[in-house]
């Protein structure tokens, strides 16, 4: 899976409701609507800038806060093909893997607003190419690479009737 | 080598010998949706092709977040909930039956032992009666309604020993909020929590669930607490189900371990816009308040109440503030009738909103307005969170908000406790 983006970049402990805010996502199933909204209040603007295959970097404990899928399922649904912070909250870590979205777990200190990101997932690969930087990254547990793969747990559920891990 | 809590009932669940760091497929003992999670989840089981649920009875949905629906998008969401647990014979809460952390162990769907999933974040509520309960998205819940399992990589557990009697007009929740300042809002992300001590000991069942609710905001994916015998007999007193309760063993590995001494502890108050922003109300004294909240999955038990009726009782509230008092659930409130408290809150000036999560989660029942502050017994203070991102959240005791209520002011209610 070879991704290829620029980079929106945020800090620490972005929390669910900044993701999507409570004030839309009891509304509708519309993930579309929903997408519009994305990061809202942190940058009212965040929706426009976005370009189909972004990246979304984050700090610590990115996705911290509510159990709500709607918050990966808005991201991808406003183009973006990845999420990469420093670490995840578990329930959004556990929703993304579910809903399909990958994430990346590395260094991203050295990863700045704007810059041109090459990500090779399944050789564990982040290339930093406005910086000309290699940067490691955590590899995906088996399960997570399946599901993953799978394109998300419906897809999984659909392929197998259950889980199915070996 | 002994094992923790979570590694002892994950070993249970899973009937492999369990350990931190492993990954293993669980039998689910049950399984809770809301209306903010459950309408895609019921999307996710039809499209993964669900027929039927693997156990009605070992499932519920409720309808708690936007009780009674504010708006028709939301109405046809909950129409869809209630076709389907129709349909599927599943236990099922409407609007007014209360906040879905409140009854699950009130309506003794579960007991010590027991492996829960929640398509919501606070499911870690029932850790304080021995129940690996976590939170979990919709895709997740579906998966578990269809196959009864759900895969989970064991957590290690961070364990915070607990030391010391509570100070009058200190409470649990002041507990909960020093705990989180002090690791901070990842201190424990991917690990359990396990609270001991003669601290929890002293403490009310119900205070105990003050804690674990608020334990995934230190990141943890539980909050578990050994079943001593006053937990015993609470669960006795709402489930008739048989269980056994688990414990961890003396030589069990822990990530990390934390003692806290809470004999001096004053009330503790976390600031906008994140839970972990905590200081003493010392720090926070005399701070205008708009709005007070006293309920949610986190404060809006009986005793949260009775509490809350002890400062306000006899007084009304300043003539600068609105005080929306939402119970945890339909007995709850039923009790707070009976026993008069509800009239001393209506009497001192609260609005009294149905049982439910509105207030705290931003959907209706109380949006404030630009640059006001709101003072919570919620558990969290994010931006926004309460449905303006101009406002700003303080957490408190349902004392302290009681207190606050009463000046307009955030104000120390151990004044009231003497």
């Amino acid at each position: 899976m070879d991704l290829k983006g620029r980079v929106h970049k945020f800090g620490d402990d972005i929390n669910t409701d900044y993701i999507i805010s409570g004030r839309y996502k009891f509304k509708t199933l519309d993930m579309k609507e929903l997408a519009k909204h994305v990061m809202e209040d942190l940058d009212p603007d965040f929706y426009s800038k976005v370009k189909e295959g972004d990246f979304i970097v984050g700090g610590k404990n990115f996705g911290c806060g509510s159990s709500r899928e709607q918050a990966p399922l808005a991201i991808i649904n406003a183009g973006i093909s990845a999420v990469i912070a420093k670490s995840f909250a578990r329930i959004f870590y556990r929703n993304c893997i579910n809903t399909g979205l990958p994430l990346i777990e590395c260094d991203t200190d050295r990863i700045d607003e704007g810059d041109e990101l090459e990500i090779d997932l399944h050789k564990g690969v982040l290339h930093n190419s406005t910086k000309g930087l290699d940067i490691p990254i955590t590899p995906l547990p088996g399960v997570m690479l399946k599901i993953l793969s799978d394109g998300g747990l419906v897809e999984h559920f659909k392929k197998y009737g259950t889980f199915k891990f070996d | 080598m002994g094992k923790t809590i979570a590694e002892k009932i994950l070993s249970s669940k899973s009937g492999q010998d369990a350990k931190a760091n492993d990954i293993v497929i669980a039998d689910l003992d049950f399984i809770m949706g809301q209306d903010g999670t459950s309408p895609l989840a019921i999307k996710a089981f039809y499209e993964m092709r669900g027929l039927k649920v693997f156990d009605p009875l070992r499932i519920a949905m409720v309808i708690d977040h936007s009780a009674p629906s504010p708006l028709e998008g939301v109405s046809e969401l909950h129409r869809q909930m209630r076709e389907f647990a129709q349909k599927q014979g599943i236990n099922f809460y409407d609007i007014g039956d209360g906040v879905c952390h409140q009854l699950l162990p009130e309506q003794g769907h579960v007991v010590p032992g027991d492996l829960v999933i929640g398509a919501d974040s606070h499911t870690c509520t029932y850790g304080a009666i021995n129940v690996f309960s976590t939170g979990v998205g919709s895709t997740d819940l579906a998966a578990g309604i269809i196959s009864g399992k759900l895969w989970f990589k064991v957590p290690e557990t961070f364990k915070f020993v607990l030391n010391g009697k509570l100070p009058p007009g200190v409470f649990s929740k002041d507990l909960i909020l020093y705990l989180i300042g002090d690791v901070t809002a990842d201190g424990a992300t991917y690990m359990a929590a396990e609270y001991t001590g003669e601290t929890i000991e002293e403490l009310s069942v119900e205070a105990r669930f003050t804690i674990s609710n608020m334990a995934v905001e230190m990141g943890a994916k539980c909050g578990l607490m050994a079943a001593d015998e006053k937990a015993i007999n609470w669960v006795r007193k709402h489930s008739r189900r048989d269980f056994e309760p688990v414990k961890a063993d003396p030589d069990a590995v822990y990530a990390k371990v934390k003692e806290y001494d809470v004999s001096n502890l004053e009330p503790q108050v976390a600031k906008p816009h994140t839970v972990d922003n905590v200081s003493p109300i010392g720090e926070v004294l005399g701070i205008p308040v708009q709005q007070g909240v006293i309920g949610t999955c986190t404060n809006g038990r009986l005793e949260d109440l009775r509490i809350a009726a002890q400062i306000l009782k006899g007084r009304k509230i300043h003539k600068n503030c609105r005080l929306i008092v939402a119970p945890s659930s339909r007995q709850v409130m039923l009790e707070a009738i009976k026993e008069g408290v509800l009239e001393i809150l209506v009497r001192a000036g609260a609005a009294v909103v149905t049982p439910g999560c509105g207030p705290c989660v931003g959907t209706h029942n109380g949006v404030p307005s630009d640059g006001e502050n709101v003072i919570s017994t919620a558990n969290r203070n994010f931006k926004g969170r309460m449905g303006n991102n101009r406002a700003f959240i303080y957490l408190g005791s349902p004392a302290t908000v009681a207190a606050s209520m009463l000046t307009g002011k955030i104000t120390d209610p151990r004044e009231f406790f003497v």
